[in-house]
């Protein structure tokens, strides 16, 4: 630790700090624009000069490392001079616009201005004329004469989202910020440069001139679409949410939000929404009120379970809906004397402990931390935007990022080593990993193979960290084989003193299992209810067509039942449901989630329901009391979550990634499999109908890539499409070569429209020349 | 028409008979013995080149020098850094982390930027073998293994010449791994730029070398702890490097008394602008500027010598009375109130116009600023479209006062010295020559007459 005096006050810093973080200890405001937190320093603004005793000149507080006994004086003559004159460079070529520009009234240049600028200009010279760019659907940079260099969006593309997509080029006068041959930027994280753009520079484009930040209410939520729980900032007017920004929790989502976060608003208000309750009545859908609508599925229900038995009902929901929906939604299925519920719909392989909550395995804020970390089974960028920027900055620290998959999909991070392969041999490479660990220990491995370069590099690297993680993405979970890997992830993360976890699929993943939204009974899971179709159907927040471990095959199940209940707030299963009921998104309903490490973050509604939409928990209790179930008389939000999930206190105790299935290696490989990734924005109902989102490159582009091998064989060309069978369907669609996808695999997406027929996310597939 | 271009261009192409081989440098150093033809490896060896080398690796007969022994002969010379600032060369060496066992680099600037200044141009063209074996001499010292030659864009075909001569060097043994059969490894290579001024600053020089974008960054951490990718890093301009084998071989006191006190040995000064015969001029620190004004043929066409900018264009220009009474050496010059600098000395005789020589200046920091750090970035364009104002008779009454304050606001609040070498001249001018400004603002015309 270091003393310095700062204004007066004594103030310890640890050695090596720099002067602004010890201000910011000391609660003293330095003005600054370039320096941001989590970026590293630039020193280019010059806002932040300060007084420094004995140095002749005024230092920079953000790159001025603290020494024993410094003496510095951030509101000083000196000071003061310094930072008004660079006030008075920075605005001499900013537009005079605040007015009509969208960051008016929360522009740290605008605040700052009041503060150390001027009431009238001495600059009287022409002021300098920045162009525009296009740089995508998301960012507007309609205004860059308002740019004032401060490169923090540069280092964020470096430093965060892990690609430099804005860069500044140009002189002097004549630098700006732009794309890399105006192209777009593509980030997945690129909204955050939005925020942090301490101008009106970058603009949010859904946003724009929709209204003034001071008309704006802002209310806390959390994030439904990945198991990050990412705690949200949702701005709202006139009973519309008009922007989401991220709500600082160093803990959960640190300063930052992915894109699907920000921009998935815009689904909640399209023409997609469903308003009214609906029936289809002799294939035609009809309005009707929540009475009728409810009366019509109470009747239906009672009288499937009185001629079919209960087992004939089963729910389908999504892991995107609050605990309290899930919760109740269990009651009801239990309560009509079914035990089949479930939220794994994208799963193959159901087999988990009784009771054992499967869950991310450490903090959240440690993926930041880790020295080493094995990745398998996942599209990381993709999947989890936030755990990969974490991990990113773990990398740039020096951690070894190791992983195994089929894909060569860039995770825009150095990966110390990494095993391609097909999915079915997933649970090969990782015996092998076990195998090289159990030599280096001299124990015995779970089975005697001989491991591979890149398997021994795992090894080797993740015997030698402190702190180690093993991480299970989202299609090692959906993995025919998945508790297979988890069973060989164990045996190797006990031996290396790792922890193993799943880093889980969607907002409330944990959640689910914890309010028991997966059968415990003996009833059927997912995969069960798809292949011995229910008569009565309750899709809850989901689309099976787009959300299923097969597709085809949950067409044919719903198409199989005689009642298909459709709870969602947009019109979704329009074609398999029978009933749609309007039931309020995240933001329109209060509940919960819990994230990947267990934390339960509850939130309000920040608008009021549109339309006739109504909080799935209350429409779930009114059906409980239509059909005459006990336990459906719940007065708030807050009494069903007490029930649901008891005391936040109680959950770490049930979280457990243990399993008993024994460890094993993989099974034969079929001629040509399938590897699925869940398309970034068609991982849930909202997001499908975010308008931006979907215009993206992520957005629009939905093709099939294929290994070198294949892509010769079949005689491609760029631009070429391939017909694409599976399940009995067949669709065209554009081809493209992955150099890095593993031989005998084809990588097609899932959760869009364009694949919604094909069969089992890690099936065998064939694939032709279109 | 691309053959016509190449005719034209051969026609500028500098033979060095102008510069440098005019006879009339008083006890050189580095350009002596000079003909324009001998530069090669079996030249510089013939004047006694490589034989300083020989001499600290012990392979001439004598005992050799210890790396503390070769430093503290450079302390004694009283060698101050000939890039600009005039740093004590022995000092930044001592400041190595010799012992650090990580690599560590030694960089040459040669990316000559200062307008005005030619002295470095020229030792590469016509003696490179003593800027390589400066070098070397300097990584024995430092204990380092790696260096870089940064070489501006513009003379291209010097970058070629230095590449030539490193390939004499190292088939000859004095570059690579244990040069001369000793223990001392060394590999060098040359680099060049691409034409920005700002890369002769050092740490933007660094991220030149380094592939990125020439812009300064800022200190501390300085170059001999973080310099190239990150590691121990000293830098010296090319003269520096090339007065080294001369203190080797005759001793640092020797080199000290060419000088005068605190201002050791010869210094190679660019005389531009009017005097009848510009050129490069190797002089005793401490020769007087009369003197070497004398050298350069005095003022051209016999006229009056109105004002000198004494150290490349970021210093502050002296009027002819001042600057008669100075000796050409650091301390003199920055008694007089301006810099030695590069040694750029810029003559402007009666009929310059001050304020169009000012915007001159202003146009080429505006130009060449790298835009990173606000007070640069705007605030040169801010001089320069005053100036600009005031030349072309829209100036105004208050725009002086203006024009000193926006100087002075730049002024060390930027990341590197470019905001300071933009304010410079601006305030000299301002201080020297006031009474023009307010002419041109006043009557909206020149003092001085049109120029032919």
């Amino acid at each position: 630790m270091v003393e310095i005096e700062l204004d007066g006050k004594k103030v310890q810093v640890a050695a090596g700090s720099m002067v602004m973080h010890a201000a910011e200890q000391a609660g003293s405001y330095i003005p600054h624009f370039c320096y941001h937190k989590k970026l590293s320093i630039a020193a280019n603004c010059r806002m932040c000069l300060v007084e420094v005793e004995k140095a002749p000149k005024p230092m920079p507080a953000c790159a001025t490392p603290v020494t024993q006994g410094m003496i510095v004086r951030t509101k000083s003559d000196k000071a003061i001079k310094a930072q008004q004159s660079v006030m008075e460079f920075l605005l001499i070529n900013h537009p005079l616009d605040c007015p009509i520009c969208d960051q008016g009234g929360e522009c740290q240049l605008q605040d700052l201005a009041v503060g150390y600028g001027k009431s009238s200009s001495r600059y009287e010279e022409e002021k300098r004329v920045v162009f525009a760019k296009e740089v995508g659907p998301l960012i507007s940079m309609q205004e860059m004469s308002r740019c004032i260099q401060c490169t923090r969006c540069v280092r964020f593309g470096q430093e965060i989202a892990g690609r430099m997509e804005l860069g500044m080029v140009n002189r002097g006068e004549h630098s700006e910020i732009t794309t890399f041959l105006n192209g777009t930027v593509d980030s997945e994280l690129s909204g955050n440069m939005i925020d942090i753009c301490p101008v009106g520079a970058l603009t949010s484009k859904p946003f724009r001139y929709n209204a003034r930040t001071w008309e704006l209410s802002r209310r806390k939520s959390v994030s439904p679409h990945d198991s990050t729980g990412a705690n949200l900032i949702v701005q709202v007017k006139n009973h519309q949410v008009l922007r989401v920004v991220p709500l600082e929790n160093d803990d959960v989502n640190e300063c930052w939000i992915a894109d699907r976060d920000r921009f998935s608003y815009e689904a909640l208000n399209s023409d997609a929404r469903l308003t009214t309750p609906m029936l289809k009545q002799g294939g035609q859908w009809k309005a009707v009120d929540w009475n009728t609508a409810l009366d019509y599925v109470a009747k239906a229900l009672k009288g499937i379970v009185g001629q079919q038995g209960p087992a004939a009902v089963g729910a389908l929901a999504s892991a995107t809906s609050t605990n309290e929906e899930l919760f109740l939604l269990g009651e009801l299925v239990r309560g009509l004397g079914s035990d089949n519920i479930d939220h794994r719909l994208r799963h193959a392989d159901f087999r988990q402990e009784a009771g054992a909550v499967r869950w991310l395995g450490t903090p959240i804020a440690n993926l930041s931390k880790v020295d080493r970390a094995l990745v398998v089974g996942s599209f990381l960028r993709k999947d989890h935007p936030l755990f990969a920027q974490r991990l990113r900055q773990a990398a740039r620290h020096g951690a070894q990022i190791l992983r195994i998959g089929s894909a060569g999909d860039d995770w825009l991070m150095p990966i110390a080593a990494s095993v391609a392969t097909a999915p079915s041999l997933w649970a090969t490479a990782l015996i092998e990993v076990a195998a090289a660990v159990a030599t280096a220990k001299g124990v015995t491995a779970p089975l005697a193979v001989t491991p591979g370069a890149q398997a021994q590099a795992i090894a080797d690297a993740l015997l030698s960290g402190q702190n180690t993680a093993v991480l299970l993405g989202n299609a090692a979970a959906a993995h025919p084989q998945a508790a297979e890997l988890l069973a060989v992830a164990n045996w190797i993360a006990t031996q290396c003193g790792a922890s193993v976890g799943y880093f889980g699929e969607a907002g409330n993943s944990v959640g689910a299992q914890l309010v028991k939204a997966q059968p415990q009974q003996g009833g059927l899971d997912a995969g069960a209810m798809l292949a011995q179709p229910r008569k009565a159907v309750l899709l809850f927040n989901t689309e099976p067509l787009l959300d299923s471990a097969d597709a085809a095959q949950a067409a044919k199940a719903l198409a199989a039942a005689d009642l298909v209940v459709s709870f969602s707030p947009f019109s979704a299963n329009v074609e398999q449901a029978h009933v749609m009921l309007p039931i309020a998104p995240f933001t329109e309903t209060g509940g919960s989630f819990v994230n990947a490490e267990g934390r339960l973050q509850s939130f309000h509604g920040v608008v009021r329901p549109l339309g006739e939409t109504r909080p799935g928990w209350k429409v779930l209790r009114v059906l409980g009391n239509l059909l005459g179930l006990p336990g459906f008389a719940q007065e708030s939000v807050e009494e069903v979550r007490a029930q649901a999930i008891g005391s936040a206190d109680g959950i770490a105790a049930r979280l457990s990634n243990a399993t008993r299935v024994s460890p094993q290696g993989g099974v034969a490989q079929v001629e040509l499999q399938r590897v699925a990734d869940v398309a970034i924005y068609g991982s849930d109902s909202i997001v499908r109908r975010a308008p931006s989102l979907q215009q993206t490159a992520d957005g629009r582009a939905v093709q099939v890539a294929l290994p070198a091998s294949l892509w010769g064989r079949l005689g491609l060309a760029e631009g070429d499409s391939v017909n694409v069978t599976q399940g009995g369907e067949t669709v065209k669609l554009p081809a493209v070569l992955d150099a890095g996808l593993a031989e005998g695999t084809v990588r097609i997406p899932t959760g869009v429209a364009a694949t919604a027929k094909l069969g089992a996310l890690f099936g065998a597939v064939n694939v032709v020349r279109a | 028409m691309a053959r016509n271009i190449a005719v034209d261009l051969s026609a500028f192409q500098a033979t060095g008979l102008e510069t440098c081989f005019h006879d009339r440098h008083i006890n050189p150093q580095i350009y002596a013995g000079l003909n324009g033809r001998n530069w090669r490896l079996a030249d510089y060896e013939a004047r006694g080149g490589y034989q300083a080398l020989r001499k600290i690796l012990g392979k001439d007969g004598g005992e050799g020098m210890t790396p503390d022994q070769v430093i503290a002969e450079v302390k004694a010379s009283g060698l101050r850094g000939r890039g600009g600032a005039g740093f004590p060369t022995g000092l930044k060496w001592s400041f190595m982390p010799r012992a650090l066992p990580v690599q560590k680099y030694l960089v040459c600037n040669s990316d000559e930027g200062e307008p005005g200044t030619c002295k470095d141009r020229d030792i590469l063209r016509y003696n490179p073998h003593i800027v390589i074996e400066g070098m070397i001499i300097a990584a024995y010292a430092m204990g380092i293994s790696v260096g870089y030659n940064y070489i501006h864009g513009e003379i291209f075909e010097i970058y070629q010449r230095f590449e030539e001569a490193l390939e004499e060097a190292r088939a000859a043994g004095y570059l690579g791994n244990n040069i001369l059969g000793s223990s001392h490894s060394f590999q060098l290579h040359a680099h060049h730029g691409f034409g920005a001024y700002i890369c002769g600053e050092e740490t933007a020089l660094i991220e030149s070398i380094e592939g990125k974008k020439g812009q300064p960054r800022f200190k501390p951490p300085f170059p001999a702890s973080f310099g190239v990718y990150g590691k121990p890093t000293t830098i010296n301009n090319t003269e520096t490097f090339g007065a080294v084998p001369w203190i080797i071989r005759n001793g640092g006191p020797a080199y000290l008394e060419c000088g005068k006190p605190n201002n050791g040995g010869t210094k190679i000064f660019s005389m531009v602008g009017d005097v009848e015969r510009p050129g490069n001029y190797e002089i005793p620190m401490g020769t007087s500027f009369a003197q070497l004004l004398e050298l350069a043929g005095g003022v051209k066409g016999g006229k009056k010598l109105k004002a000198v900018i004494p150290g490349g264009s970021s210093s502050p220009v002296l009027p002819a009375h001042v600057i008669m009474d100075c000796t050409m050496d650091y301390d003199s010059i920055a008694k007089a109130g301006s810099m030695l600098g590069s040694g750029a000395v810029i003559v402007m005789d009666e009929t310059r116009c001050m304020v169009k020589s000012l915007l001159r200046l202003s146009y080429f920091y505006a130009h060449e600023s790298c835009g990173q750090c606000t007070p640069c970035r705007e605030g040169t364009g801010w001089l320069y479209k005053m100036v600009e104002r005031i030349e072309h008779g829209q100036g105004r009454a208050d725009d002086l006062a203006l024009l000193d304050n926006v100087a002075e606001n730049i002024m060390g609040r930027t990341i590197c010295a470019l905001g300071d070498a933009a304010a410079m001249p601006v305030r000299g001018m301002l201080k020297h020559f006031r009474d023009e400004f307010v002419h041109h603002i006043e009557h909206k015309t020149c003092m001085v007459p049109a120029y032919i």
